[in-house]
């Protein structure tokens, strides 16, 4: 039997796996000591979890596990890196370089570098959402001590080119760092070969629990230091002061574990579960694929059904789960602007839905979103006056709206 | 955001959705919004002159679940109306009727926009002058 609503929307977060649950429950109970606490059994056995936990992620991105430095979360991870390195590397510079189709959690902290004095570069992208490296390039300065562009895109899944822009960053002396939340777990992400300086992601949204991420500190070639954003014990090598999240810690250990074992395999079911579902619903008229189709993480899709509103549609798919670039899913009433830098129109911004699908979406549930996607469509463009036009050939760009 | 019983079931079950026959005199038509605004309402009345009453209204409508649940409520609350009495609806019954929140009073507004707009249609096809749009738009 199919349990309705079906869950699409892994890029917010994803459900915990259960064998992530099995191995936080005693860290939960009866293994409740403080990681710092050197002094007794209590403490020992906290700490040795912490770092088994330090192992599996290192494992999973290719790094030492003491350059694993534990937070509350990507938000956290991001704002420590880049308000940490701000500070850190005042004597050599003060601009940083970012792309307009980042995390809030990135942009909004740009904007604060802004306002205490720093300057920002924010690259635009093309349609398919990648940055242009020639204008990388030309935007770098003596004065760059940072880069930070994320890895995958968590409303297109558009992948970037990282390696490329690690490089480039390198060869004019500044540091690199990635918002890895969408793609560690999903793909290989190897800091080494990447050439990832640091890097943000977190627990929840590779079937881990919410509440526990990490941030990626290189150690060596270059040795990179962030100033610390909070005062206290000097936790995570000062870093990062705050006692350790230990069941947090266990449950993101384990998620990476899993995802190192069943990526490849997860990441191929689901990228052919993900292009079904894109064919089938590509066989509406006037339906369009956002973002990159070469160049994407495996298990999403995001998609305009152009003449029918984001949020109406959401509520036609009500047995889904599902997001939208449509203003009235968000507070304020602009359509996403992650879309609008790829270059899409207010209405075909306002007309999509993004797919994320998770270890744990079967085919059955596929075949049901397609019918159901298919037939709210329908029934809402023969509610659509811009439809009727569309069928009666009106351009619709010729139109004088009322503005409202 | 949860949705009201009502705007579930105009969403659901939308009344009078389609066209009526613009080119006829007896019909008035309003198109209002944009789409890059996420919301697009055409409304449309037909008149029986020789009783200023409204016989038959029609909607089709881009946009949220409180937008088509609007505009639906309107064609349903038009019918049978005089034009007088149709212009009479104020966007705060549509919010009160529905139980829209705050963030979604817009849609109420466009709708009554659409309602003054399809009556002066009908008025300028008819050798009558236009109204004053009294409501400001935000």
């Amino acid at each position: 039997m199919l349990k309705l609503p079906i869950y699409l929307d892994n890029n917010a977060t994803t459900p915990l796996d259960p064998r992530v649950l099995e191995a936080m429950m005693p860290y939960l109970t009866e293994v409740f000591g403080n990681a710092a606490s050197r002094n007794h059994p209590f403490g020992w056995a906290a700490e040795e979890a912490v770092d088994y936990a330090r192992e599996q992620i290192a494992s999973l991105i290719n790094c030492d596990p003491k350059e694993i430095i534990f937070t509350s979360g990507a938000t956290e991870s991001d704002n420590l890196a880049i308000k940490g390195i701000f500070e850190m590397y005042a004597q050599k510079g003060n601009h940083i370089i970012t792309t307009t189709t980042e995390h809030k959690a990135i942009l909004d902290t740009c904007k604060h570098i802004e306002k205490i004095g720093g300057k920002v570069t924010y690259l635009p992208v093309n349609a398919e959402g990648l940055i242009n490296l020639e204008e990388l390039e030309a935007a770098m300065t003596p004065e760059t001590i940072l880069v930070t562009i994320m890895y995958g895109n968590n409303e297109t899944g558009t992948i970037q080119p990282i390696r490329e822009i690690a490089a480039i960053a390198h060869k004019h002396g500044a540091l690199f760092m990635t918002d890895g939340t969408q793609a560690v777990g999903k793909i290989p992400v190897d800091v080494l070969a990447d050439g990832i300086d640091l890097m943000a992601f977190t627990a929840h949204k590779m079937y881990g629990p919410k509440g526990v991420g990490a941030m990626y500190v290189r150690r060596k070639n270059p040795r990179v230091k962030v100033t610390a954003q909070m005062d206290g014990g000097g936790h995570e090598r000062g870093m990062r002061s705050g006692t350790l999240n230990v069941p947090g810690i266990v449950g993101l250990g384990k998620a990476c574990e899993l995802a190192k074992q069943e990526m490849a395999a997860d990441a191929a079911r689901l990228s052919t579960m993900r292009d079904r579902l894109e064919k089938e619903l590509l066989t509406l008229e006037e339906s369009y694929v956002n973002g990159s189709i070469e160049h994407r993480l495996p298990h999403v899709a995001n998609i305009s059904f152009k003449y029918v509103e984001g949020e109406g549609l959401m509520m036609g798919v009500k047995d889904l789960a599902v997001s939208s670039g449509s203003a009235c899913t968000s507070a304020s009433l602009e359509p996403s602007y992650v879309l609008k830098a790829l270059g899409l129109s207010d209405d075909l911004a306002h007309s999509s839905l993004r797919f994320g699908l998770s270890r744990f979406t079967t085919d059955e549930q596929i075949d049901y979103a397609i019918g159901h996607v298919k037939e709210a469509v329908t029934k809402l463009r023969e509610m659509s006056p811009l439809w009727e036009m569309f069928q009666d050939g009106i351009d619709l760009d010729k139109i004088e709206w009322a503005e409202h | 955001m949860a949705y009201s019983d009502k705007v579930i079931d105009h969403y659901s079950n939308p009344r009078n959705v389609g066209t009526l026959d613009k080119s006829k005199k007896s019909v008035g038509t309003g198109l209002v919004g944009a789409p890059e605004c996420g919301d697009v309402m055409r409304l449309q009345i037909e008149v029986d002159e020789a009783t200023n009453t409204i016989t038959d209204a029609k909607f089709k409508t881009f946009g949220c679940g409180s937008a088509i649940a609007s505009s639906s409520l309107a064609t349903e609350w038009l019918k049978g109306k005089t034009v007088d009495e149709a212009l009479a609806i104020d966007n705060m019954e549509i919010v009160e009727e529905l139980a829209l929140p705050p963030v979604k009073i817009h849609c109420s507004v466009l709708a009554e926009d659409a309602i003054k707009s399809a009556i002066n249609d009908y008025r300028v096809k008819n050798g009558m002058p236009e109204l004053e749009m009294a409501k400001s738009h935000h």
